[in-house]
C-alpha cells in the first residue's frame, strides 16, 4: 500500500481535484488502535479455530491466513469493542484493562 | 461456492479494509465487509454510499476503506446516483468503451435515514427502472450519524434525541415501517431482509443471490448499534441473535414474488429478551408501563404471523403451478 | 455545408444532445424544458444515439444520476427549468464540486411561487454562486451553437467544471425560428470524445469520489474549483475561435452591439437582447447613440472585461429579469456595479427589475429605458438606483 501523501499540511497544488481519492483501501494507513481502552488478548491454546471471532470484528483486526487459521490480533486497529471476546464459546479471547 | 465461512474469508478479498473509523463495536463494518466478499473476485465494483455513519466513516479525505471504486453524493440519492452509474456501464458498454470481458456490479449501502425516509423515493424510483444493481439499507433503527433522531425505521417506543420518552410521551409513538415490504410490492426479482452478526451464512447467500440476480434487488440488513440503542459494545453478536430469536427482525427473502423464512427460531423467545438490554427500552420496564411490551410483543407477533401466512400462501401457489 | 433548418429552441438544444451523443441523459420533465428530453428520447427510442436514457423520478434524481454517470466515466447530460433546478440545486453544487463536466440545458422559467411557467431568470440566479459556467443564448442559434461548444469547455483539463446553456423559456425554446445546424460528422470531431483521467468504471484504478472533506482540506479544494472558473475564460474563448473557424460565427465573453461609439447603453442577458437590438437601431436612425452588452458569459463572469466595454459610456442600464429582493437591484447589477468600481470605471449605472413571470417585455418599454440614461447621461446624475419597468402601478 502506497503512503497517503496528502496530510494537513498539503498545500492545494498537491491537492487530487474534488476530492477524489485514487488509492483505493488506503485507510489502512490510517491506525485506529489508539482508541482502545481495553485490549483482547488471544490464548493460542484455548482456541478451536472454530471461525467464529474473526468475522465479527468490525475493523478488520483478526488476521486470517489461507490456511483459513487465524493469528494474533493486529492492535494497530483493533478498537477493544470486545465483541470478538464475547463471542467466543471456548474462553480463548480475554479482555484487558490497558 | 457453498458457503463455507472460513474458506471466505480466507481466500476472498474484504473491500472493505481497516483503518475506518466506524464506532467501536459497531454492526454495519461486519455487514458490509460480508456482502463485498461476495462478490466474485474476478468483478469489478462500483459502491454508492448515502450519506450516513457509513460515509463519514469509511471515506474521510485522503483515505478510503474501499478497496474498489466508490462515490458518495449526498444523503438521500445513493439509488439515483448509482442508477446513473450503471447507466453510464451499460451505455459505454455497449459503444465498446469498457474492456468486454470485465464485469462490473453494482452496490448502494444507506442507513435506514437514507433509506426508509430522505432517499426512500431515490431508492424507489431507482428500482422501478429496473438497474442491475443491489441496494442494502443497513438499518441501526435510528439517524446515529447526527446522534440517535428517531426514522421511521425506528421500533414503537424507543427513545431517541427526537422521541425522547417524557413524562407525557413515552417515546417513539408510531410503529416501525416495513421497509423490505414496500420493496417486495416493486416485484423486483430478489428481495431480502438479512442479519450480519450471527448468522452470516444467511448474510452471505443472500447478498450474492442478491448481487448476481440480474436486475434490481434489494436487502435490508439489520446493523445494530451499540451508542444508539444502548447496550454495551461487546454484545453486538447476542443482540443480533435475540433480534432474530424474538422475531422482531425475521431472515427472509422473496425470490420473483415467493416468500420463503429462512430462519424460524426452535423456540421464539419473548421480545423482553431483546428490549431488557437495550437503554432506548428501558422505560418500558417501569412498573405501569407493561402494555407498552405487550403492545410491542402483539405487533411482533402479527408480523411474524404475516409472514407465515406469505410463506404458506408462495408454498401453496408453488405447489399448484 | 451546413443544414438550413427551422426549430424551436427546444428542438435545436435535442438535435445538439443528439449529435453531442452523450453516454447518459437522465431528465425529468417539466415545463418549458420538457421537449428537451422527449425529443431526446425519440432518438433513443430510434437508435439514432447510443445514450441511455434515464427517466428518473425527479430533477434532484436527474443530477444525481448525471453524477453517477459521469464519475463512472461517461458523458453525462441533462436539461430542466425553474423548480426542477431548485429540487436539483443540492446537486449541482456537487456536480462542480466533484469536478464533473456535466452538461445542461437550462430552459429558464420563473422559480415558485407563486407558481408560474412562464420565463424569467429567477432560476438561473439561483445557481449564480454554485461553480457552473453559465451561457446564455438570444435565440435558437445561440441555444444550439453554446451546446455543441459546452463540452469542449468543461471537459477541458484546466476546467472540468459542469456547464449550463440558458435560453428564455417558451420566448426561444417554443418558438420556431431559422437556424444553422453543423453536419454531425463535423460535430463529433469538434466535440471529440471524452477521456477522463480518473473515473470509477475503471477497474485497473479503482478510485474514491465524494469522500467526508475536512477543515484541513475543503478551503484548498474550493480554491481549485474557483481557479477553475478563472481558467475557463481562456478556453471559453479558444474554443469559440475554434468554433468561428468551423461554422464563421463569432463568439465572445459577450456581443457588444453598436456599443464602441454609444454614449448610452442597455446590458442584458438572453432573448431581451433581440428586442433591445431593434430599439438601439431605431435610436441610432434619430441620431441617438445607443448600444448594447448582450452577455453571454455569465459565470465565469467577465467583470474586467465588461469595465472596459463600457468605459466610456456616459450613463448604463443594467436589466434584470430576476428580482434579487435584497433592496439593492438585481443580481447582473451587482455583479456589473462591483465589476466597474474594481476596474476603477465611473459610469452613472442604474438597475432595471423587468419581464418577472413572463411579464412581456415590449421595445417601447426599451426605448424608455434609454430615454431615461439619455436624462441621466445629461446630468450625470442617477436618482434611484434600483428601478422597474413593465411593472403595473410602478414602482415606489
Amino acid at each position: 500500500m502506497a503512503d497517503v501523501k496528502i496530510n494537513k499540511d498539503t498545500p492545494w497544488q498537491e491537492m487530487t481535484p474534488g476530492g477524489d481519492i485514487y488509492e483505493a483501501g488506503n485507510s489502512v494507513c490510517f491506525k485506529t488502535g489508539d482508541w482502545r481502552s481495553v485490549k483482547p488478548v488471544f490464548i493460542p491454546e484455548k482456541c478451536k479455530q472454530c471461525g467464529l471471532c474473526f468475522p465479527v470484528c468490525p475493523d478488520n483486526a483478526i488476521p486470517v491466513g489461507k490456511d483459513q487459521k487465524r493469528t494474533d490480533f493486529n492492535y494497530d486497529y483493533c478498537k477493544g469493542c470486545g465483541v470478538c471476546a464475547k463471542t467466543c464459546p471456548f474462553g480463548a479471547i480475554e479482555m484487558k484493562e490497558i | 461456492m457453498a458457503y463455507n465461512l472460513k474458506e471466505i474469508v480466507a481466500n476472498k478479498p474484504a473491500r472493505f479494509t481497516a483503518g475506518h473509523r466506524m464506532c467501536a463495536g459497531c454492526g454495519a463494518p461486519p455487514v458490509a465487509r460480508m456482502i463485498m466478499r461476495a462478490l466474485k473476485e474476478e468483478d469489478h465494483a462500483v459502491v454508492a454510499n448515502a450519506t450516513g455513519c457509513m460515509e463519514v466513516s469509511t471515506c474521510i479525505y485522503p483515505y478510503t476503506s474501499w478497496t474498489t471504486s466508490y462515490i458518495h453524493t449526498a444523503f438521500e440519492c445513493a439509488g439515483a446516483t448509482c442508477s446513473g452509474v450503471e447507466a453510464a456501464y451499460k451505455a459505454m458498454k455497449r459503444q465498446g468503451k469498457l474492456p468486454e470481458d470485465k464485469h462490473t456490479k453494482f452496490i448502494a449501502f444507506g442507513g435506514d435515514g437514507g433509506t426508509y425516509d430522505i432517499g426512500l423515493q431515490s431508492l424507489s424510483g431507482a428500482m422501478e427502472r429496473g438497474h442491475d444493481m443491489t441496494y442494502v439499507c443497513y438499518d441501526n433503527g435510528a439517524y446515529m450519524n447526527t446522534g440517535i433522531q428517531r426514522s421511521s425505521a425506528t421500533p414503537r417506543f424507543a427513545d431517541t434525541t427526537t422521541s425522547p420518552a417524557g413524562d407525557v410521551i413515552p417515546g417513539k409513538m408510531q410503529s416501525r415501517k416495513d421497509l423490505t415490504e414496500i420493496m417486495a410490492s416493486h416485484h423486483l426479482p430478489y428481495v431480502a431482509q438479512t442479519i450480519g452478526v450471527n448468522n452470516f451464512k444467511d448474510l452471505y447467500e443472500k447478498a450474492e443471490k442478491a448481487i448476481y440476480t440480474e436486475g434490481p434487488t434489494f436487502l435490508n440488513v439489520l446493523a445494530p448499534c451499540p451508542r444508539g440503542w444502548g447496550y454495551p459494545t461487546d454484545m453486538l453478536t447476542q443482540i443480533n441473535k435475540l433480534a432474530i430469536d424474538t422475531c422482531y427482525w425475521p431472515l427472509y427473502e422473496v425470490v420473483d414474488g415467493k416468500y420463503k423464512i429462512t430462519y424460524k427460531p426452535a423456540k421464539k423467545l419473548p421480545i423482553e429478551e431483546f428490549l431488557k438490554p437495550q437503554r432506548r427500552f428501558k422505560h418500558m420496564f417501569k412498573p405501569g408501563n407493561e402494555w407498552m411490551i405487550e403492545a410491542f410483543q402483539e405487533e411482533v407477533d402479527k408480523r411474524w404471523q404475516e409472514l407465515l401466512d406469505l410463506e404458506e400462501m408462495s408454498n401453496k401457489n408453488n405447489e399448484n403451478a | 455545408m451546413s443544414i438550413r433548418e427551422r426549430l424551436s429552441g427546444n428542438e435545436a438544444s435535442a438535435i445538439a444532445m443528439k449529435q453531442i451523443n452523450p453516454d447518459v441523459v437522465a431528465a425529468f420533465p417539466i415545463t418549458p424544458s420538457t421537449e428537451i428530453p422527449q425529443y431526446f428520447s425519440t432518438f433513443v427510442s430510434n437508435g439514432t444515439v447510443d445514450t441511455e436514457f434515464v427517466a428518473v423520478e425527479s430533477e434532484h434524481s436527474a443530477m444525481s444520476a448525471c453524477i453517477g454517470a459521469e464519475a463512472a466515466g461517461g458523458r453525462a447530460m441533462t436539461a430542466t427549468s425553474s423548480n426542477g433546478l431548485a429540487l436539483m440545486w443540492e446537486m449541482v453544487y456537487i456536480a462542480s464540486s466533484l469536478r464533473l463536466p456535466i452538461v445542461m440545458p437550462l430552459v429558464n422559467r420563473a422559480i415558485s411561487g407563486p407558481l408560474n411557467i412562464h420565463n424569467d431568470h429567477s432560476d438561473a440566479m439561483g445557481i449564480r454562486d454554485s461553480g457552473w459556467i453559465m451561457l446564455f443564448s438570444e435565440n435558437n442559434q445561440e441555444a444550439y451553437d453554446n451546446l455543441i461548444m459546452a463540452h469542449r469547455i468543461a471537459e477541458h483539463k484546466d476546467v472540468m467544471l459542469p456547464l449550463c446553456v440558458c435560453q428564455d423559456g417558451f420566448i426561444t425554446s417554443h418558438s420556431i425560428e431559422n437556424i444553422e445546424l453543423i453536419e454531425d460528422d463535423k460535430v463529433k470531431s469538434f466535440v471529440g470524445e471524452y477521456k477522463p483521467e480518473h473515473y470509477l468504471l475503471n477497474d485497473k484504478e479503482p478510485i474514491a469520489v465524494g469522500p467526508m472533506d475536512v477543515q484541513a482540506y475543503l478551503f484548498e479544494h474550493k480554491y481549485q474549483q474557483a481557479n477553475a472558473m478563472r481558467a475557463a475564460k481562456k478556453v471559453i474563448l479558444e474554443v469559440a475561435e475554434d468554433f468561428e473557424k468551423m461554422t464563421g460565427r463569432k463568439y465572445g465573453f459577450f456581443e457588444e452591439y453598436r456599443l464602441e461609439d454609444a454614449e448610452i447603453a442597455i446590458i442584458c442577458m438572453n432573448s431581451t437582447a433581440g428586442t433591445t437590438k431593434v430599439v438601439v437601431d431605431a435610436l441610432r436612425e434619430q441620431g441617438v447613440k445607443a448600444g448594447l452588452l448582450k452577455l453571454r458569459v455569465f459565470r465565469p463572469f467577465p467583470a474586467e472585461e465588461i469595465a472596459k466595454a463600457v468605459s466610456h459610456v456616459k450613463a448604463l442600464a443594467v436589466l434584470d429579469k430576476a428580482e434579487s429582493l435584497n433592496a439593492c437591484g438585481g443580481a447582473l447589477f451587482t455583479d456589473v456595479t462591483s465589476g466597474l468600481y474594481t476596474n476603477g470605471v465611473q459610469v452613472p449605472t442604474v438597475s432595471y427589475v423587468y419581464g418577472i413571470g413572463g411579464r412581456d417585455t415590449t421595445t417601447k418599454e426599451i426605448e424608455g429605458v434609454y430615454h431615461d440614461l439619455q436624462e441621466i447621461a445629461s446630468t450625470g446624475k442617477v436618482e434611484n438606483p434600483y428601478r422597474y419597468f413593465g411593472l403595473k402601478g410602478g414602482a415606489n
